[in-house]
């Protein structure tokens, strides 16, 4: 720390305050909102360890989708050329800035059963409607923008000089991808897919749309809180206590791997 | 000359954001805030504007969305001059707080009915054939309204489904028969007549059994909020309430 000049004027910092306080005030106005009492009781019924488990497990599976299908993509949109290539970017950054009740219409009108592949998924003897294969689908649809966003970033900054290296040694472009590549953007991944798995944790429009609504099923955490609203406030806010907790811990998580990312030569 | 520059860009700034925050209240004669559930929309619409027609000067704001939330907002101090409720247990809430000018009285009914895909390509004829596992039906969640009386009905027909999703409005159920994901669905009456573009209706015996009651009350004191409320509950509020399918309770 430099104590001299800090960079920047101090009117900045007052408006800065004012950002951080525009942020933090709403997290405050939940804690304090908290009826303590009957906290556990209201996370532990059996309504809401279920909606908590369902989101466990579906933002862990889409995460996983977003690593196998994100990883290729960004390499694709970083490392090679070719036409259209900007529009495809656009396109695959747009999960991003769609309100996700578009994206569980978009996703309606493909997978749904009278959708574009519906037909086709029934002569399979595949119906995903109101299953938590639909859940998966719907996060995975909003999360994986984040995990192609920062990997991409991450391949454009570590840039090509190693893999060059490798590939006039005589390494075939597999071996390059599997021994080079991937461990040198190895922290830019797990950055990636611990925000993809926060951004699923949060889906809420896309799977209301798109999935329906179940118990145990269909219901994740963001439903069950949105659902426990009508009757009983007090659930709605301890619940959304647990998910800001859940926030807090991943994006906690996500810094630090950025950190030891640049720290590194 | 640039430090006044900049001064005058940060006070732009200031005034934006002070302007940006306060409310626009429109400026000119009385303002009636009328608190009424989603689906009120279109009938209160119309008695809104016959009500401003016959009372010059008075602009009425109407303000719809689910019964409970706005329950929730009058009970946190917003200022609802009159609130029309879609069942008696959000009007009691905000009774217990001591917040109604008066009492509350019914002035509508609505009933469930069953939503199917254009053309009934399944023959649902009953709630008992909603029963068929093969039958995929979406509800509203027993803590919504529609959910609640969608369980009341399942009583009294002593007819138990399995839904394959419990939806937190009545929008979701009409939109996922509409859309073709579910076979079914049961919504109210004057719903399946908004969306009879994109479903049919399917008439329920048993519907009376889990009839649902629209009380209405006034809750700031004032002329114009009684006689808003007359108007609602009286002969051409039945008129208008009839032509978009809810129902009388005194028939």
């Amino acid at each position: 720390m430099n104590a001299a000049y800090s960079g920047v004027p101090r009117w900045l910092i007052a408006v800065a305050a004012a950002g951080a306080l525009f942020l933090v005030l709403p997290l405050a106005a939940i804690v304090l909102r908290v009826e303590w009492l009957r906290f556990g009781e209201l996370i532990t019924s059996d309504s809401s360890t279920a909606a908590l488990l369902l989101s466990l497990q579906t933002s862990a599976t889409s995460t996983v989708l977003c690593v196998l299908l994100g990883v290729p993509l960004a390499f694709a949109l970083a490392r090679t050329r070719f036409w259209g290539q900007r529009v495809l970017r656009a396109l695959v950054l747009l999960p991003l800035v769609l309100p996700p009740v578009v994206g569980g219409i978009a996703l309606l009108y493909t997978f749904g059963r009278q959708g574009l592949l519906g037909e086709s998924l029934r002569i399979l003897g595949v119906d995903i409607a109101f299953s938590t294969t639909a859940v998966v689908l719907a996060q995975t649809f909003v999360a994986l923008p984040f995990l192609v966003l920062s990997l991409e970033g991450a391949l454009r900054t570590a840039g090509t000089r190693y893999e060059t290296v490798a590939a006039t040694l005589g390494a075939r472009p597999t071996t390059v991808l599997l021994r080079v590549s991937l461990p040198l953007v190895g922290p830019g991944i797990v950055a990636g897919a611990v925000l993809s798995f926060a951004r699923a944790l949060g889906e809420f429009g896309a799977t209301l749309t798109f999935a329906g609504s179940l118990q145990g099923v269909t219901r994740t955490l963001p439903l069950e809180i949105y659902l426990q609203r009508e009757t009983d406030a007090d659930a709605a806010v301890a619940l959304s206590l647990v998910l800001v907790a859940v926030a807090v811990i991943v994006v906690a998580l996500a810094h630090r791997i950025q950190e030891g990312d640049a720290r590194e030569p | 000359m640039r430090r006044p520059l900049r001064s005058t860009a940060v006070s732009a700034v200031v005034v934006l954001l002070l302007t940006g925050c306060g409310s626009s209240a429109p400026a000119a004669g009385k303002t009636l805030n009328v608190y009424a559930a989603a689906s009120l929309q279109a009938p209160f619409s119309d008695l809104a504007s016959e009500f401003e027609d016959s009372n010059p000067g008075v602009s009425v704001q109407l303000n719809f969305a689910g019964s409970s939330d706005l329950a929730t907002q009058i009970i946190a101090g917003a200022p609802a001059d009159v609130f029309a409720s879609a069942n008696p247990a959000t009007m009691e809430r905000v009774s217990d707080e001591g917040l109604l000018a008066s009492p509350a009285r019914v002035f509508a009914t609505n009933v469930l009915t069953i939503v199917v895909g254009e053309g009934n390509p399944l023959g649902i004829d009953s709630l008992d054939s909603l029963a068929d596992p093969a039958v995929s039906v979406v509800l509203c969640a027993p803590q919504v309204p529609c959910g609640s009386a969608a369980e009341t009905l399942q009583q009294a027909a002593a007819v138990s489904l399995n839904p394959v999703s419990e939806e937190s409005s009545v929008t979701d159920v009409v939109g996922k028969v509409s859309s073709g994901q579910a076979d079914a669905g049961l919504v109210y009456v004057t719903d399946a007549k908004a969306a009879e573009d994109s479903v049919d209706a399917v008439p329920i015996n048993e519907a009376k059994q889990a009839e649902n009651l629209y009380p209405i009350a006034v809750v700031r004191p004032g002329n114009l909020a009684t006689e808003f409320a007359d108007l609602v509950a009286g002969e051409r509020g039945r008129d208008v309430l009839s032509a978009y399918g809810f129902g009388d309770q005194k028939q």
